[in-house]
């Protein structure tokens, strides 16, 4: 019971994960860089959510709240592809990782200086009730996490699937210069791809932010998100999830069974363990090109 | 301008076109050698602190700079140098026995690491060394007999034949092992670089394929990198150690890792030069914002204690420098001095870069 009781919990907070993984693939998948201030953008969304839906700031609804603050990260995204990231463009991946590192410290700067560094409560509709289905005890607000995650994810594998768009970004991904001759303007696509991560990252801060108190440093989490989009394989935005669900399993219940230090480093482990046995993870996208 | 004419494969790769350059070098670090006579305590101490954040960097730079394999976790063998170093010289091994093994246990780990690590390129590498840089920083709070835990340790002063190195009590003593160690790295480093195995370096980092169909075994160069560069940080470590004089795990987080990553970056990738320009530069802006802060304080009013400030400026210089100019400081340098050199004829898209395009990673 006890084991059950991790294992839902563990999940919840995997989906968080895997939302935020899911912006890094979402990137990924698109522009083939990956962009470290992922976290820092969840943070961000999570702060903006806040500063619509709290009472003491912009007193919104909260679902026009949450939706209004995706618009918003959407534009950030757009305008951070545009303004900084595109001035590097087709430059090696290595240079965006030490671009998006030093945006995510700008992030973190522009959040601390407007909402402070104190720990914040974003207030939800949701908090504090919770389901009781035989002994087991199931918070709303890890029951909506997990809707949302698979409805989320779901939505953008068909997006990628079968819109015209995602077939485009999948065809600038692999062939910056191919899809360019063949009619794909892959900038404006780069940059609809990085509009679209700010939003599902909002999404991933505002579902962080309804399990406790939010504060500039929360970015951090995109390490694990990291591991949780390794794990999964770096294109594939169901491996990704999944990949985000295992990290959140395993980490309350290495803490709960193993002896201390286990658990914050288990997800690296694996991480670890993945890569060298699959190093391109567990639903692997690279192919060996054949001649 | 002068031409030197050459009359052999040695004169082609020697480490100093001639001896007016190899004067500049011997300059350079006779003045450094001297400068304990002119300079206050304060001032010798940020210089020593820039001379073993440039070895640090010496060691990322090598790996990213001439290899171009990228980490992020380097100040995992920043603490394994430390505290290796440090924990050897507490059980009594004198430093002149504790120190090289502080780079070898760097470097060992290193390399091992590098064996599966390799076999990934890019973006999966730097994701690696980042889970390792956790993994480590967790197992130095875990083996709490050897490095003290949460608490910290205590890294003894330095005495060699009966002389005393105390970063405290001889500071100047501190600062010329200090400046040697640096300087004799940079030679071994230099010449590295004109060896075969340097020269193997360059190749894999500049095309893998190629390098491959050159005979070069891209694995075991790869690794030999990653060893060599862990060395070399191992040993910043231990130096930085005996800076610091009583740290914890807190010392090495990940941002010293983003620093040396500005380090190389900002100083400009694949020069030797490179990182101590860097190093220059993250050791002396924080001291300038502080005067800066200071100033604006007491003399207009201003007040400019918000917190993360000086990772915003650090941010901003490092989004600039990769946005306008790749190469770095030392990049710029170089295009200033070419035109000086050929003054009235220089001409403005003389280093415009070409325009590229990323190939996918997923194809190889």
């Amino acid at each position: 019971m006890e084991l059950i009781q991790l294992v839902i919990g563990g999940i919840a907070t995997g989906c968080i994960y895997g939302l935020v993984a899911l912006g890094f693939v979402l990137i990924y998948k698109a522009t083939e860089g990956v962009n470290f201030a992922q976290g820092d953008m969840m943070m961000l969304g999570a702060f903006i959510a806040l500063g619509l839906v709290n009472s003491e700031y912009g007193a919104l609804p909260f679902v026009p709240g949450v939706i209004l603050a995706a618009v918003i990260m959407g534009g950030v995204g757009y305008g951070v592809d545009r303004l900084v990231v595109r001035q590097i463009f087709g430059q090696p991946q290595f240079a965006l990782v030490i671009l998006t590192i030093a945006m995510g410290f700008v992030f973190r700067f522009v959040a601390g200086s407007i909402w402070g560094f104190t720990p914040l409560v974003l207030e939800t509709p949701f908090a504090g009730n919770t389901l009781h289905i035989g002994g087991i005890i199931i918070g709303y607000e890890d029951l909506t996490t997990i809707i949302v995650t698979a409805l989320l994810t779901l939505s953008l594998w068909a997006f990628f699937q079968f819109t015209k768009l995602g077939l485009a970004a999948q065809a600038a991904s692999q062939n910056q210069m191919a899809a360019y001759i063949v009619g794909v303007p892959v900038h404006r696509v780069n940059s609809i791809i990085w509009a679209l991560s700010g939003a599902v990252s909002t999404i991933a801060g505002v579902l962080y932010a309804s399990k406790g108190a939010i504060d500039p440093n929360i970015g951090l989490l995109g390490m694990k998100a990291f591991a949780a989009a390794v794990i999964g394989g770096f294109g594939s935005l169901p491996g990704a999830l999944l990949g985000g669900i295992l990290i959140g399993v395993v980490e309350p219940v290495a803490a709960r069974y193993l002896p201390g230090g286990f658990s914050q480093m288990s997800p690296y482990i694996i991480m670890l363990v993945v890569l060298v046995t699959r190093p391109n993870g567990l639903f692997a996208q690279i192919y060996a090109k054949k001649v | 301008m002068k031409v030197i004419f050459k009359t052999s494969y040695d004169n082609d790769i020697d480490l100093h076109e001639d001896w007016w350059d190899r004067g500049k070098m011997i300059a350079l670090v006779a003045v450094m050698a001297v400068l304990p006579f002119v300079l206050g305590e304060y001032y010798l101490a940020e210089i020593t602190n820039t001379l073993i954040w440039s070895l640090a960097g010496m060691g990322l730079m090598l790996l990213v700079g001439h290899t171009g394999q990228a980490s992020l976790g380097h100040a995992a063998f920043l603490a394994i140098g430390a505290y290796t170093d440090a924990a050897l010289m507490n059980i009594g091994v004198p430093w002149i026995v504790a120190f090289p093994l502080a780079g070898i246990a760097a470097g060992i780990f290193g390399a091992i690491v590098a064996i599966p690590a390799v076999r990934m390129s890019g973006i999966y590498l730097a994701i690696a060394t980042l889970a390792l840089f956790v993994i480590v920083e967790e197992l130095i709070i875990v083996a709490e007999p050897i490095t003290g835990g949460v608490g910290g340790i205590f890294a003894p002063s330095i005495n060699i034949f009966g002389i005393d190195f105390d970063r405290y009590a001889s500071l100047n003593n501190f600062y010329w092992l200090c400046l040697g160690v640096v300087v004799l790295v940079t030679w071994l480093y230099a010449n590295l670089m004109r060896s075969s195995t340097g020269r193997s370096f360059l190749a894999v980092r500049d095309s893998e394929v190629s390098a491959r169909a050159l005979g070069i075994n891209v694995t075991r160069t790869r690794s030999l990198a990653f060893g060599l560069s862990c060395a070399m940080t191992g040993l910043a470590g231990a130096l930085m150690g005996h800076y610091i004089t009583f740290f914890n795990y807190e010392l090495f987080s990940i941002f010293i890792s983003i620093n040396l990553l500005l380090v190389v970056t900002i100083g400009g990738l694949g020069f030797i030069q490179g990182a101590f320009f860097g190093a220059i530069l993250i050791t002396a802006v924080p001291q300038l914002i502080s005067i800066l802060r200071d100033s604006m304080m007491s003399n207009l009013g201003i007040d400019l204690s918000m917190p993360g400030l000086d990772t915003l400026i650090f941010s901003g210089i490092l989004i600039g420098f990769i946005i306008y100019e790749p190469t770095g400081l030392y990049g710029r340098w170089l295009k200033i001095r070419v035109w000086f050199e050929l003054f009235p004829l220089a001409r403005r898209d003389m280093f415009r870069r070409q325009k590229t395009y990323l190939k996918t990673e997923r194809m190889k």
